[in-house]
């Protein structure tokens, strides 16, 4: 069984939003959303700051807690890598996945349901990578079965440093960050 | 120091999220007040006090549907794909507290149209003699009685608790993730309803009773809420600086003044003060418990929803 995950690196990217930019293509996000964003993360004291840049999205957790509070089963696991999806005809907009998220990830669409990152699952059910990862311009970021000790991703795991956000909120994020 | 700039600005999510606006804290207001209804009717209906004359028991039942009803369209107006509310059953999900909670709502009705039943009113009776008919059927058989008490006290319980379970479920959100909200809710909802008795009964006796009873009630609630505040600031870093949202944060104003002053203590003061006889029952005292028992929902849940796990990188 595949576990598809994310590996991001953090000294790669600048920000340039082209991973924004294709997700809203692809899939059509109505104007004005976002299912993948850009954080700067500054951190120390004036004059020794470090900055960091990083393209976040949903992190397909492993102990998601937006599918266990859903209580129409419109949040669900799909059955291919684990992803985490949302069911649009199952979904009556009660909102309990969004407070659910720790990452704020999900959102309502204008059409009333609550929508989020699919990992691009229709390009990746067709041997392609997510519309994000396919257009990066520094090659930043990975996309790969987490499971197989022979991937690209597990191997970057593997030699580099690297953090998820917020482990503390319980929830097994499967997106990770290059330091 | 820490700051994160983001490019995301989803309607609702950003800067803070608010996706509840006044209609769930509303409905989390009339769901504790009709469990704490169902509690006391349930109780006045096991110890035979619904034979006295002018017994708000007759009224309880009916209260009760009504604001169930206003509370689930309430729940209703918020959902954002209304259409497909009928989602919620066709299943059952044993993780979701919603879950729970919206078919809890479904097993209330008849727990509440049973009681009704016992001693209903008059215009009803009126307007359906054969109400009367069924009516004394159940008061003919004492077991009958019981059940529907039971019943009506677990299910009051049931919704009462469920309505904190609904929020402390939410890890995400820490103001909301602490064991003690479930009985905040619970006793705040039953405090509530001793209030609307108190206000609404036309039986002295029941009056005194519930009177006394909402004094108690209060006062577990002031206990519980020391108990919430004490465990939150005694948890991580996350919740201790969720607590202090409404310790001295932006929502402390409305949580000290209106919702423990107010709601809580003031009416405490006058009930006791009516309970010794000093001065008479009047509807001032319930009036500040229901406002402060709908406000500290608004508190809770507003709060709640601003509170997050990276809040001291926000607010720095």
């Amino acid at each position: 069984m595949a576990r598809f995950g994310m590996v991001i690196d953090t000294v790669k990217c600048v920000g340039c939003m082209d991973c924004v930019v294709a997700c809203k293509t692809e899939n059509n996000v109505p104007e004005g959303y976002n299912r993948d964003w850009i954080v700067q993360d500054v951190r120390g004291d004036y004059p020794t700051l470090n900055m960091e840049i990083r393209t976040e999205r949903c992190n397909h957790c492993d102990e998601p807690p937006c599918v266990s509070c859903c209580p129409c089963g419109a949040s669900h696991i799909h059955d291919l890598g684990g992803v985490v999806l949302v069911d649009h005809d199952k979904c009556s907009g009660c909102k309990a996945c969004i407070a659910a998220c720790p990452y704020d990830a999900r959102f309502i669409h204008p059409d009333g349901y609550a929508d989020k990152c699919t990992f691009c699952i229709h390009r990746v059910e067709q041997g392609l990578q997510p519309a994000c990862v396919s257009v990066c311009p520094t090659h930043c970021m990975y996309f790969g079965d987490l499971d197989d000790p022979n991937s690209e991703v597990r191997k970057l795991l593997a030699s580099r440093k690297n953090y998820s956000l917020m482990p503390e909120a319980g929830t097994k994020p499967q997106i990770f960050y290059l330091e | 120091m820490q700051e994160l700039t983001s490019t995301r600005h989803n309607l609702m999510i950003d800067p803070n999220i608010h996706i509840w606006g006044w209609e769930i804290p509303v409905y989390l207001f009339l769901g504790g007040l009709v469990a704490g209804m169902m509690i006391i009717s349930g109780y006045l209906l096991y110890k035979d006090k619904y034979k006295e004359p002018d017994s708000s028991i007759g009224l309880l039942p009916l209260f009760g549907i009504i604001l169930l009803s206003l509370g689930m369209f309430t729940l209703f107006l918020d959902l954002e794909h209304k259409l497909y509310v009928w989602r919620m059953y066709m299943t059952f999900r044993i993780k979701s507290p919603m879950s729970w909670g919206s078919w809890i709502l479904i097993l209330v009705y008849p727990a509440l149209i049973a009681n009704l039943l016992i001693k209903p009113p008059l215009f009803l009776t009126k307007r359906f003699p054969k109400i009367m008919y069924y009516s004394s059927i159940i008061r003919g058989n004492q077991k009958i009685v019981k059940t529907i008490s039971i019943a009506n006290i677990s299910l009051g319980i049931g919704l009462g608790i469920y309505t904190g379970i609904l929020l402390s479920a939410f890890s995400a959100r820490p103001l909301w993730n602490s064991a003690v909200l479930p009985l905040l809710f619970l006793i705040s909802g039953l405090s509530t309803a001793s209030a609307l008795v108190h206000m609404i009964s036309k039986n002295k006796h029941e009056r005194v009773l519930f009177a006394k009873a909402d004094n108690v009630f209060i006062g577990a609630e002031l206990f519980i809420i020391l108990l919430f505040i004490i465990g939150m600031l005694s948890s991580a870093q996350a919740n201790i600086d969720a607590i202090y949202l409404i310790l001295n944060g932006p929502y402390a104003a409305v949580f000290w003044i209106f919702v423990v002053l107010l709601g809580l203590v003031i009416p405490l003061f006058i009930q006791s003060l009516s309970v010794l006889n000093k001065i008479s029952h009047t509807a001032v005292a319930p009036i500040l418990v229901l406002a402060g028992g709908l406000l500290l929902r608004f508190v809770i849940v507003n709060a709640g929803q601003f509170s997050h796990w990276n809040l001291s990188s926000f607010i720095k």
